[in-house]
């Protein structure tokens, strides 16, 4: 059996540890247009803030690829598939054929026309190593640093440079930060929180003009920079199944086997659309542990053994100059507001069942057993809810259930 | 594989492995020195309420959520095992929204602990064991 999988990050990572749980015998080749092993992406921003170094970004050890037999190509892009004849066609002329096949290829930056932004010379993404690498060569202790977004990217980049540059202005389109992830009372405080920290926002602003070292807003107003970060958004890498014919929509669709329409291509990780597990709509649910997840289960399916990845759901643990956010699922339903001394806790009911909870400040320890009524839809019925509303025990469940997670092999 | 299972039948709420587990992982040789004065940040965590009390450490998962959620690379599973590098780890608390039994927990550096079984200190055998008075914790096969 001869497995591809184009992409070298997370999802590829789960997708060979899977096969080489059931297929210790087929070959693994996997292609990567980036020149280094598989290694952390979300620690870009603790790299620039000296909280990690190249090294121990390695997302494996050093023997991953060689104990687990897998062949690397590094530094090439897949420019096509043959659905007809399984090949993939390389950007430097040469094919690689496929009994199966894995797209991993994930997302890139989104940059909106923004007028004379050619002529910018410091202006970087926030999206991979070699990014994190040119704007530290730019990074001086007299910047100052314009970051257009103010998503996780923008702002976990503006985290990382804070104390290497003079001064961080983020302009948003948006009238909050991270709305993608927080409700408005999360947004004011964690941007208090990054106020405090040293940075300005200027939101429900963009830039209609960029000069050299000003940028013309919408309102009028002009911002001064030395650099520039462009951080509004990603978009999935779907060309490669897309052009093959295969069914896309904002991403590659997938089903449950992390199946694409094309037979034997599966996909995995950012570049793809699954049903979300609490809402039941497709969505790109583009965080990690959906990547490892939805890459070790096409890993699975891949090497024969029929396996199902329905639990797809948002959920993101992030956090900026100590100040922590754990949030999941959706925001609907009844819900329950904890206000504590640094933070609160909103917890969202429907049907019965937890679907979604936002923590934030000192209401996050042990979070994940939350996670897991959602993931579990677990009937709120069975278990003392307005103890483990107040804080996540497991003794709010019932006895038994207590003696099954304690007493048994998980 | 052998893990560390609670009887909640049998525990006296005494706390006794969460200073156990602090000291076995502090790398001081007297329980004292390790204890003294200091805030305890044990792996293992004993809950309370009307009488009830039972300990909560690592189950190391088969299909372990932490380490699949892992944004560094820094918890992988090793022969059955859940080890943390804590080298690794920036404290991102992604294994902390992943993990269904609150098992992981800062240290004092803001980097996560958990449960290594004892396999990773000095004291090759799960002292939260050795150290309940009642065996109401177990470390065996199931």
């Amino acid at each position: 059996m001869k497995y591809v999988i184009v992409g070298n990050s997370i999802a590829s990572v789960g997708c060979i540890e899977s096969i080489r749980k059931v297929d210790k015998e087929g070959s693994i080749c996997v292609i990567g247009d980036e020149k280094y092993p598989c290694y952390a992406r979300p620690l870009i921003s603790y790299l620039l803030q000296s909280k990690t170094t190249v090294e121990k970004m390695v997302y494996r050890d050093k023997a991953f690829y060689e104990s687990n037999a897998v062949t690397l190509l590094l530094g090439k892009r897949a420019k096509t598939i043959d659905r007809e004849t399984k090949h993939l066609a390389l950007d430097d002329g040469s094919t690689v054929a496929y009994d199966k096949l894995l797209i991993a290829t994930g997302s890139y930056p989104f940059i909106p026309p923004m007028k004379n932004l050619e002529s910018v010379k410091k202006c970087f993404t926030f999206m991979n190593l070699d990014d994190a690498k040119n704007l530290e060569k730019a990074l001086a202790k007299e910047s100052r640093v314009l970051i257009i977004g103010a998503g996780l990217i923008g702002l976990k980049c503006a985290e990382g440079i804070r104390d290497r540059v003079k001064s961080i202005t983020v302009v948003d389109l948006a009238s909050r930060i991270l709305p993608s992830i927080l409700d408005e009372a999360g947004s004011a405080l964690v941007e208090k929180k990054l106020t405090d920290e040293g940075l300005t926002f200027i939101l429900h602003d963009s830039v209609r003009e960029f000069f050299n070292g000003d940028a013309l807003l919408s309102s009028g107003a002009v911002v001064g920079y030395d650099i520039l970060v462009l951080a509004v958004g990603v978009r999935p890498n779907i060309s490669l199944v897309n052009e093959a014919g295969g069914e896309v929509n904002r991403a590659i669709l997938i089903d449950e086997k992390c199946q694409t329409s094309i037979p034997d291509v599966y996909a995995a990780g950012d570049c793809c659309e699954s049903i979300d597990y609490v809402t039941k709509e497709r969505k790109v649910l583009a965080i990690l542990p959906n990547a490892y997840m939805q890459g070790e289960v096409a890993g699975r399916n891949m090497a024969g053994d029929e396996t199902f990845f329905d639990k797809a759901m948002a959920m993101n643990a992030i956090g900026f100059f100590g100040l922590h956010v754990i949030t999941a699922g959706i925001y609907e339903g009844q819900e329950k507001l904890f206000t504590t001394e640094t933070g609160y806790k909103r917890l969202f009911v429907q049907d019965g069942t937890l679907v979604g909870y936002i923590l934030i400040g000192d209401t996050i320890n042990r979070a994940g057993i939350y996670t897991s009524l959602i993931r579990n839809k677990t009937d709120l019925g069975t278990l003392d809810f307005d103890l483990i509303s107040e804080e996540p025990l497991l003794m709010a469940f019932a006895k038994k259930e207590r003696a099954h997670k304690l007493g048994d092999a998980q | 594989m052998k893990r560390v299972y609670v009887n909640e039948q049998w525990c006296l709420g005494c706390h006794l492995c969460e200073y156990y587990c602090a000291y076995a992982n502090s790398g001081q040789e007297s329980m004292v020195k390790a204890l003294k004065d200091k805030t305890i940040r044990a792996r293992i965590k004993v809950e309370e309420k009307d009488g009830i009390s039972f300990a909560v450490n690592c189950r190391h998962c088969t299909e372990p959520l932490c380490v699949k959620s892992c944004i560094a690379g820094a918890l992988t599973q090793k022969d059955g095992l859940i080890v943390i590098d804590q080298d690794k780890c920036v404290g991102c608390f992604s294994c902390i929204m992943a993990c269904p039994y609150g098992a992981l927990m800062p240290n004092e550096e803001g980097v996560m602990q958990k449960c290594e079984l004892c396999t990773t200190n000095s004291h090759m055998l799960p002292v939260c064991v050795s150290g309940c008075p009642n065996k109401a914790i177990v470390f065996e096969e199931r």
